[in-house]
């Protein structure tokens, strides 16, 4: 039962951070139940428990696929977050140190959640707790994003709390107890009823789509990320996003159980290509950086959709792909939000010359922007090569080719602006110079410590991490 | 049972029709209340789970919600009208072809015997999209949150179907983050208004390709 710790850990922290007296230190919790839940995550990666029969939630292959991730992730991010918050000393860090922290617990709960009906709570929770994240700020641009986040996230996690009512009715009508579980649900296969089951996978793909910013539902994303403090869009991005695609992959195999295989593969490659090609046309015409990366993220979405359209080796890509856009975006938010503090404004018209202004930060935005691009040798390169891979594996040449235009689009747009960011002579008028970043290790180490994960997870793979891809691709699709 | 939620649907065009803020509050709050009720009436043996539920929703939904909403509604000091992005009567025609394709619908979908005779499954389709007419077809904040509550209360009454089968600790869950939503929607309403002056979400705008 070390699983729940999980959980307890980053709760019991939220519920320290609350009542810690001290605004300095208390940032301070951030790095030490980061590390805590990290080193908890990576041991339970190498020991998998065994998971209890009809439990509510357990470390299962797919949670043991991911969860390390999330947990690396929330780690670097709160390093970071230590010197940010010493940055910006003059708002009330309580309800930001405290919702960080809910967050990770709840995102451990619902990565884990074997059970429809808990996944929905907590991915609602995740939803609401990270309002507070987005508007930190205070500014008006931040209150309209976290207007919009919520109203299209509520909407759209309403949409599944409705898709997960018809599947329990499917299960019903089909003779079953109206069971959420999904082992009991998938133990019930063909004889969920199929009406109903088409409706609940409508719905659930839309709502956990819109959470995981698939286009059309996309259009709260660059509206969060443009305005969010950095960390918290590298959370959004590598963490709230992975919840949705678990989600989507758990109910996936429900249906797939159901015999809907065809229909799930179809339309998660519709979506997919859909999302990779709306993020493409956006990202050749954006203007401001820190919305860009929430193009990328869009699109990546549509990459990791294509790899689960794509059955067994699809999966596993999929999986591959999680970890490397994750800490590669993680890379990219902290770098963005270091050039957004020294510049003072995040639209090209407005910024130019970052190589002179804030050097370190803008080498490793650039790096950063051609590991996401999928320039060798990054982990993304291999992701989405095999994902690729997969493509022709399964003799889809359509999905393969249209695959690889977006991604030299999106290439086109990304490298436009951030040439146009970094080069050229700096704005005299932007900040003046008593107010300038300073690039101390604080703000420096966090991003580049997700490069270099991003490195090691292209150069050298490890075989514990590829195991436990393996075990959750054959879990989700026990027919290669 | 048929005929409370033929009520709610009711409700629902009401809150379509209204054109004052405080009586779209007290439609979704009536409606709320309503469909707290029904538990109650479904379930044949006395269950103090299902009484502590009913309770639960007929609070939340018909007064700590509608009061959070009026006194934010107090606080803005906005004038009460709507001011419909669609008028009323092309949004009253929409909610009515929503409850006729909801009927058809809930006809062409497989039900089980107990189910067949009751309007569960239509009024829950229709709350749905008549929520989602409302979300979209209005621009003051407030009457989005009480589009959202009416979409939610559709969908309450869909999990109505699955009352013996889930448990109703994932219905009490299901509750509390419906509440803490609307709380947390009250806070950001509150700051839009001091930041822009408005809850007219058309000035939400500064931020777009």
């Amino acid at each position: 039962m070390k699983e729940i710790f999980l959980i307890a850990l980053p709760l019991v922290f939220a519920a320290a951070a609350f009542a810690w007296p001290n605004e300095q230190t208390r940032s301070r919790l951030l790095p030490v139940a980061g590390g805590l839940h990290a080193a908890l995550a990576l041991w339970l990666l190498v020991n998998p428990p065994t998971l209890a029969a009809n439990a509510w939630f357990g470390f299962d292959p797919l949670a043991r696929a991911v969860l390390p991730m999330v947990s690396l992730l929330f780690l670097v991010c709160s390093i970071y977050a230590v010197t940010y918050l010493q940055i910006r000393a003059e708002r009330k860090n309580r309800i930001f140190v405290t919702a960080l922290l809910v967050m990770l617990g709840l995102l451990s709960l619902a990565l884990q959640a074997q059970n429809l009906g808990l996944l929905w709570v907590a991915a609602e929770a995740t939803t609401l707790v990270t309002v507070p994240l987005l508007h930190f700020t205070g500014t008006a641009r931040a209150f309209e994003a976290s207007w919009k986040y919520l109203l299209v996230g509520g909407t759209g996690i309403a949409l599944s709390l409705l898709g997960s009512f018809c599947l329990g009715y499917a299960s019903l009508h089909g003779g079953g107890n109206g069971d959420l579980t999904f082992t009991a649900l998938i133990a019930q296969g063909a004889t969920l009823t199929r009406p109903w089951l088409i409706t609940a996978w409508v719905l659930l793909l839309a709502g956990y789509g819109t959470k995981m910013g698939l286009a059309p539902m996309h259009t709260w994303k660059p509206d969060a990320y443009g305005e969010a403090p950095g960390m918290v869009g590298a959370l959004l991005a590598g963490g709230t996003t992975t919840m949705a695609f678990v989600a989507i992959l758990r109910v996936k195999q429900v249906v797939d159980a159901a015999g809907g295989s065809a229909m799930t593969e179809r339309t998660l490659l519709a979506f997919g290509l859909f999302s990779m090609l709306v993020a493409a046309l956006f990202l050749l015409s954006t203007p401001d950086y820190k919305r860009m990366l929430a193009y990328s993220s869009v699109e990546h979405m549509g990459i990791l959709t294509v790899g689960a359209a794509l059955g067994g080796a699809g999966i596993w890509a999929a999986l591959f792909h999680v970890w490397t856009n994750g800490l590669t975006k993680g890379a990219l938010f902290l770098s963005a939000s270091n050039i957004r503090r020294a510049a003072g404004a995040q639209t090209e018209d407005k910024v130019a010359g970052m190589a002179w202004r804030s050097p370190a930060s803008a080498r490793i935005f650039v790096v950063g922007i051609l590991a996401v691009t999928a320039c060798p040798p990054f982990g993304v390169f291999f992701s989405e090569l095999k994902i690729i891979l997969a493509t022709f594996q399964t003799n889809n040449t359509f999905a393969a080719t249209a695959f690889l235009g977006c991604l030299l689009f999106a290439f086109f747009g990304m490298a436009r602006l951030v040439f146009a960011i970094v080069d050229g002579r700096p704005r005299a008028a932007a900040r003046a110079p008593g107010k300038q970043l300073r690039e101390t290790p604080g703000v420096i180490v966090p991003p580049l410590l997700f490069l270099a994960l991003s490195l090691w997870l292209g150069l050298a793979t490890p075989a514990l991490l590829r195991d436990a891809w393996s075990t959750a691709a054959k879990l989700l699709s026990p027919t290669p | 049972m048929n005929l409370l939620i033929g009520l709610a649907m009711g409700f629902s065009l009401v809150a379509l029709a209204s054109s004052r803020l405080p009586s779209v509050i007290r439609a979704a709050a009536f409606q709320g209340m309503i469909l707290g009720t029904l538990p109650l009436v479904l379930e044949e043996k006395f269950h103090w789970l299902v009484v502590a539920v009913a309770i639960g929703t007929i609070t939340v939904k018909g007064f700590v919600i509608p009061n959070l909403l009026r006194r934010a509604l107090r606080a803005a000091n906005i004038d009460r009208e709507v001011e419909p992005l669609l008028g009323f009567v092309p949004s009253l025609l929409l909610g009515a072809a929503a409850i006729i394709g909801a009927a058809a619908l809930g006809n062409e979908l497989p039900l089980r015997p107990e189910h067949a005779k009751s309007l569960l499954v239509p009024g829950s389709f229709a709350t749905v999209v008549c929520g989602f007419i409302l979300l979209m077809a209005r621009t003051k904040a407030i009457s989005q949150v009480c589009g959202y509550l009416i979409l939610e209360n559709g969908i309450y009454l869909f999990g109505l179907l699955l009352i013996n089968s889930t448990p109703l600790l994932v219905e009490a869950g299901i509750l509390l983050d419906l509440t803490v939503a609307v709380f947390v929607i009250g806070i950001i309403v509150d700051r839009i208004q001091r930041e822009f002056d408005t809850l007219d979400t058309r000035k939400l705008t500064s931020l777009r390709e």
